[in-house]
Order: structure tokens, then sequence, then C-alpha cells
């Protein structure tokens, strides 16, 4: 018991950086996942052909590569090297890889919300970014809750990959506890904290779809 | 009143209107009969501005208007879909009160003391807390004309009114479209039911398709 105190402030600070990662991907990717897909549906053709490919990049490479990448590959280009902090080369990694993933959610999303939809706001006079913003976004936002659920738990633990860049999240803090200490308790004890973030995440999208069923 | 001149619309190279003429007077009631594909709601996409046409002129009280083009400002024509579009995820009265204050900009206390003045017109009122999944077509019909007058449209156009409704609800629907007329708004049917088109119009315009 005295060593799970020992070793929880170590593990506790490194949960901080977890939780920084998670929120701000959270809360810049999902407004640019909206907006690459609304561009990806907009008429305009090098557009849409821009953010298919970059979708694609996205998802069909994995996001530990685009980490390193980021951090080890960027510093390396030719006349024009890119050199990150850790955590903003994390950041980054993170907000361009879910953006791609909340973009693709949210064009399932618009598909599915009827043209009729469109058309009563048009003959009532509303322009295309008020139809979007009263009209489709909140009726998109209910369909796509679900998917998003999933990513979002995904993301809690996806941002263990922060520890290949040597940023000190709550994996690696129980990883060196482990190996210098030499006992299983510190990863039981991180396996313990995920478990406690992603019930904590379950439970407000729980309230959140809860809040969306007022309407069939 | 609203005038038609030499409107004429083609799909595909397939003429649908050719130099239609159309003369409305205003709080009259006109209804446009015709077998599917004689272009009735290619009409009526028309005039709510939905279709661009190819050639011809609009005009509402001798002025020509373009009814594609009357985005952020009052418009001319309100539209009562087949299906009725509302919102779903709006209660009755926030379908009805929506419109006003994001275009008109009508403040929230007034756009919405006026939509309960429509909704207890239409006989509404007990429902305006409920959302458009707990109600009958005739009262999902009934808020989407309230929601179409709420913004003081010159003309409303009903996509055939009486197709999503039980048969027995034909004259209630045209009871309420007749108590309509009330407002002086023109009122444009299509409908594929030439009995209920006699019995509620005061003028019909049969159309045909072109071969």
């Amino acid at each position: 018991m005295n060593y799970i105190f020992e070793i929880l402030p170590s593990l506790l600070s490194g949960t901080v950086m977890t939780l920084k990662v998670f929120f701000w991907t959270l809360i810049i990717s999902l407004p640019l996942g909206i907006l690459v897909s609304v561009g990806r549906s907009s008429g305009i053709k090098i557009i849409q052909w821009i953010l298919s490919f970059y979708i694609w990049v996205m998802r069909g490479t994995p996001l530990l590569l685009q980490l390193i990448f980021v951090f080890y590959g960027l510093p390396n280009l030719p006349f024009f090297p890119i050199v990150f902090e850790r955590y903003d080369a994390a950041l980054f990694a993170f907000i361009i890889n879910y953006t791609a993933y909340f973009a693709e959610i949210f064009r399932g999303g618009f598909g599915s919300i009827k043209k009729g939809q469109f058309e009563g706001a048009k003959v009532l006079g509303l322009n295309y970014f008020q139809t979007l913003r009263k009209i489709i976004i909140p009726q998109v936002l209910k369909i796509v809750l679900p998917s998003i659920g999933n990513e979002v738990i995904n993301l809690i633990k996806d941002s263990s990959l922060v520890y290949v860049i040597g940023l000190g999240d709550v994996l690696r803090a129980g990883n060196i506890a482990s190996s210098r200490d030499v006992t299983l308790v510190p990863l039981i004890l991180v396996g313990v904290i995920y478990l406690l973030l992603t019930l904590v995440c379950t439970w407000v999208l729980k309230i959140l779809e809860k809040h969306y069923s007022y309407y069939d | 009143m609203l005038e038609l001149k030499n409107i004429t619309k083609s799909y595909n190279n397939k003429t649908i209107l050719n130099n239609l003429n159309l003369k409305v007077e205003d709080d009259s009631i006109l209804s446009i009969v015709g077998p599917s594909g004689a272009g009735k709601t290619t009409l009526l996409r028309c005039i709510a501005g939905l279709e661009n046409i190819d050639s011809g002129t609009f005009l509402i009280d001798g002025k020509p208007f373009d009814p594609t083009k009357d985005k952020d400002v009052q418009p001319i024509v309100g539209v009562v879909f087949q299906d009725f579009n509302l919102f779903p995820h709006l209660s009755v009265i926030e379908n009805v009160a929506l419109a006003p204050q994001m275009v008109l900009k009508q403040s929230k206390k007034d756009a919405i003391e006026k939509a309960a003045e429509l909704l207890t017109y239409f006989d509404l009122i007990d429902n305006k807390d409920q959302y458009p999944s707990e109600l009958s077509g005739g009262q999902k019909q009934r808020v989407a004309i309230a929601r179409a007058l709420a913004m003081q449209p010159k003309i409303l156009c009903y996509d055939e009114p009486t197709s999503a409704l039980d048969p027995s609800l034909r004259d209630v629907v045209g009871n309420y479209i007749l108590k309509t007329k009330n407002t002086g708004v023109i009122q444009i049917i299509i409908t594929h039911d030439p009995a209920f088109a006699e019995k509620i119009s005061d003028q019909i315009l049969k159309v045909q398709p072109i071969k």
C-alpha cells in the first residue's frame, strides 16, 4: 500500500499528460472534422481531391508512423526542416489523424440527412450556414454520436503512443517505475487508470446520447 | 397578383414546361392538375426557387422576381412539401418560430408569440411542445402550413397535399386550405385529384406531358 502511494504522484502527473493530449485532440479535431467533411461535399473538385487524399493517407498509415514522422522525420526535411517540441509534435500528429477519422464519420452523418431538410430550410429563406448550424449539424450529431464515442475511447488508449517520442504520459511513468522497482504493481495501476478514464468517457457519452434521445 | 410569363424549363433535353403563361389573383387558390410526368412538381419547384428556369419571368404585383435568389430576405414563396420536411429535432413551436428569428431577425419573444397565434389558428396550440414524430400526418401538415405562413409569404405552394394523408382527411385538409385564404396569401396546389381541386380552387390549370 505504501508503495502505491509512493509511485502514485508520478503516475498521476503522467495521467495529466495523457488527458492533455486527449482533451486538445478532441476539442480541435471534432470541429475540424466537420469542416473537412463539409469541404469534401462542396462542389469544388480540387478541394475534394486534396481532402480525399489527406483522409486516405491518414487512415491508411499507422498513427505510430505519423507520430514518428512528425517528430523525428520533419526536422530532416531538405530545405525546410520543421522542428516541433515533443508535446506539439504529439498534438499535431493526433489532431491531423483524428480529424480524418472524424471527417469520415461526419460524412456518413451528413449523407444520412434527407435532401428535404435542406430544401425545407431553403424555402424558409435560411442561408447555407444557418441551415448547417440550426438544422443539419444538430441532427448529424445525434446520428454520429455512437461512432464518435468509439473514437473517443480509442483516443484515450491511442494517446499512450506518445511514449515513442519520449513524452511522459501515464504509460511511460508506469513502465519506468515497473522496470526500476522490478514489480508488476505500477503496470496494474496504469491499467486501472485507463479503465477509470474510459469508464468516465462511456458515462459522459451515455449522458449525451440520452440528451439527444428527446426526438426520434 | 402572381404572373408567370413564357416559363420554359427542360431536363436532359426533354422540355417539361413550354412557354407557360399564368395569372393568379390575390387570396385565390389555383390548383394544378394532371397526370404524373406532366411537370406539375417541376413547375412548383421552379416557383419555389428550388429549380432554375431556362427562360421566362415571374412577376409579383407587377414586379419581376427571381425565386432562386431570395436568400437572407423574406421569401416570396412558401412551400408545404409532400412529406412536410419538418425539422425533427425541433418542437412544433420551434419549427414555426425558427425562420422568423434567423431570417426576419425577429426577437425570440416576438417569434414565439406569433408562432403561438398561428398554432392556435390551426388548432395545434396543445401540441406546441411536441416533436414532429409524435404528430399525426394531418397535424404535421398543419405545422408545415403554419411554418410557411410565419414567414408571411405572398404565395404558398402545396405539393400533393392529400397524397400523404388518410383519404378521410381530404376534406379536413381542404377546409384548412380554405381557412388559410383569410390570410390573403395566394395558394397554389399541385394535385392529381381533380375532385379535390374542383372543390377548393378558384382556378384550375390542367397540364399534360409534352410529347
